[in-house]
């Protein structure tokens, strides 16, 4: 039982120093771990899932994206254009038009295939995470609004030393 | 006591609200002060910060939650115990504080054998727990009362025999002269702060405050309790208020508990170089009282939040072979010293 005696002094002083700490004021070095949220926000990581965004230019509508979610939350509904040919006196092009890009957050689990199966960067994680909604329905984000989150999109860090970096 | 001639009836509402206030307010304060604050700067938390400054309205809105909850009851539960058990074990509170002295005259009954009450009554809450784990229909139920009702028994002797210490160096059982035999001790012919029991009953009061830790089924000893293994213990299929009184019930206890502990071994509502009889002491005894309460319970949540629990043949064992065995030799030290000076 004696034996005991130190290590049961151990515990107690650990919880009073956690204890101590946390009292501390922040500039003096101490506090909680706790960050208050919607008086104070943190700063996401660089590359948290948050949001999907769209850039609507690049988009081909070759469905890739759609046939390899998981969740089936990506709706595309797309049609073909003639466009005026490259060089003149060349054959009018044939060009794929978005109409309709919708993800459901409600559905979606932020799982990232769409990003990373996207052939021609029209996908992009944002951190952006303030987007709840009181109505399930309104999770549904259009092409609009998924192409406003290109703004919050960062810029991309280099993946290696002298390696290409992801165009927005 | 005051110039006014209180009726009977008088001083019998003004008892039923003062013991009603005494239960309530060291709870209130123990939740809110150690059970959301303390733990969780333990933990790096803040605890509740948005109900009031700092959280402090929370117990309110907690108290709001549980009363908007369905009051449900076991299909096969035996609905009179089930529902009487948690009267059972409040009522033994209530008791408990009867016997507390607040100041000269502040004290609900003036027992001349107050601690052996309180201790009586303290016992009886094991009534209500067993009735609890039984009426509930619910083998965790059935075997947190059975470890709860091994428990609490095996809990007791050590705390009633670490009383005995004191009881025997104040002479008295009662807890007013418990009191007085403290301001008017002396250490070695000095008497300037008395002569508070914690020094020369050391081993008593610690041994008083694990066995009061294990009659509250805190932490350390919290088997009958112990929710990987038994959900809640006897208070599984409580449900809305009727949990809420036993959640109250267990820290009013831990109250009653500090209350004694201060009483027995802090010299209760005494202040050095205050003359025991001043009639303002009544107003003074009891926030003297309450502060030595507050940091008794202090070091019971603190031993409550730092430690993991004992296993129950350990938790056994702790009290019948190390407890009361150095419980025993305490009283027998402290009478040989008694008779001897």
């Amino acid at each position: 039982m004696a034996k005991l005696v130190p290590g049961v002094l151990k515990g107690l002083g650990v919880t009073f120093k956690e204890l101590a700490h946390t009292v501390t004021p922040k500039k003096m070095g101490g506090g909680a771990a706790t960050v208050q949220y919607p008086h104070e926000k943190e700063a996401p990581p660089l590359r948290a899932r948050g949001v999907i965004a769209l850039r609507e230019v690049n988009c081909t509508v070759c469905m890739l994206c759609a046939r390899s979610c998981p969740d089936w939350c990506i709706y595309i509904e797309g049609h073909k254009e003639k466009a005026p040919p490259r060089r003149p006196g060349g054959k009018p092009r044939t060009v794929s038009a978005l109409d309709r890009f919708d993800i459901d957050y409600a559905l979606c689990m932020y799982c990232g295939i769409c990003v990373e199966v996207c052939p021609f960067d029209a996908l992009f994680w944002s951190p952006e995470y303030e987007y709840s909604e009181p109505h399930i329905a309104d999770l549904l984000h259009d092409k609009d609004k998924l192409g406003e989150w290109m703004e919050t999109v960062p810029e991309a860090p280099e993946l290696e030393a002298g390696a290409d970096k992801k165009k927005k | 006591m005051v110039g006014v001639v209180v009726p009977y009836w008088g001083q019998s509402i003004f008892r039923a609200v003062g013991v009603a206030v005494a239960v309530l307010i060291p709870a209130g304060t123990a939740v809110y002060l150690y059970l959301f604050k303390m733990v969780s700067f333990m933990q790096s938390r803040l605890g509740p910060m948005e109900a009031g400054p700092y959280g402090s309205m929370q117990l309110f809105a907690e108290v709001g939650k549980f009363l908007q909850k369905e009051d449900l009851h076991p299909d096969n539960a035996d609905r009179f115990i089930f529902k009487a058990a948690i009267f059972v074990v409040f009522l033994t509170v209530f008791l408990v504080y009867l016997a507390v002295p607040f100041g000269p005259f502040a004290v609900f009954a003036d027992y001349s054998t107050g601690i052996f009450f309180a201790l009586a009554v303290s016992s009886v809450s094991v009534l209500g727990i067993l009735m609890a784990g039984w009426s509930s229909a619910n083998k965790y139920s059935l075997m947190g009362g059975l470890r709860a009702a091994g428990q609490l028994i095996a809990y007791e002797l050590p705390m009633i025999l670490a009383v005995m210490g004191v009881v025997i160096q104040a002479s008295t059982l009662n807890m007013q002269g418990i009191v007085a035999a403290q301001k008017n001790g002396e250490i070695f012919g000095w008497g300037g702060i008395g002569s508070p029991y914690v020094l020369t009953q050391f081993v008593a009061f610690v041994i008083f405050l694990i066995a009061a830790q294990a009659e509250l089924t805190q932490t350390p000893f919290d088997m009958p309790i112990a929710e990987s293994e038994l959900v809640a213990g006897y208070m599984t299929e409580y449900s809305g208020f009727r949990f809420l009184l036993f959640f109250i019930a267990e820290f009013a206890s831990a109250g009653a508990f500090a209350a004694l502990a201060a009483t027995l071994f802090l010299g209760g509502w005494a202040l050095p170089g205050v003359p025991l009889d001043a009639s303002y002491m009544n107003v003074i005894g009891p926030i003297v009282l309450f502060t030595k309460m507050l940091v008794l319970m202090g070091i019971i949540f603190f031993v409550r939040f730092t430690y993991p629990r004992f296993r129950e043949d350990q938790l056994q064992r702790f009290a019948w072979k190390f407890l009361i065995p150095i419980a025993l030799i305490n009283i027998m030290v402290t009478a040989c010293l008694k008779v001897a000076f």
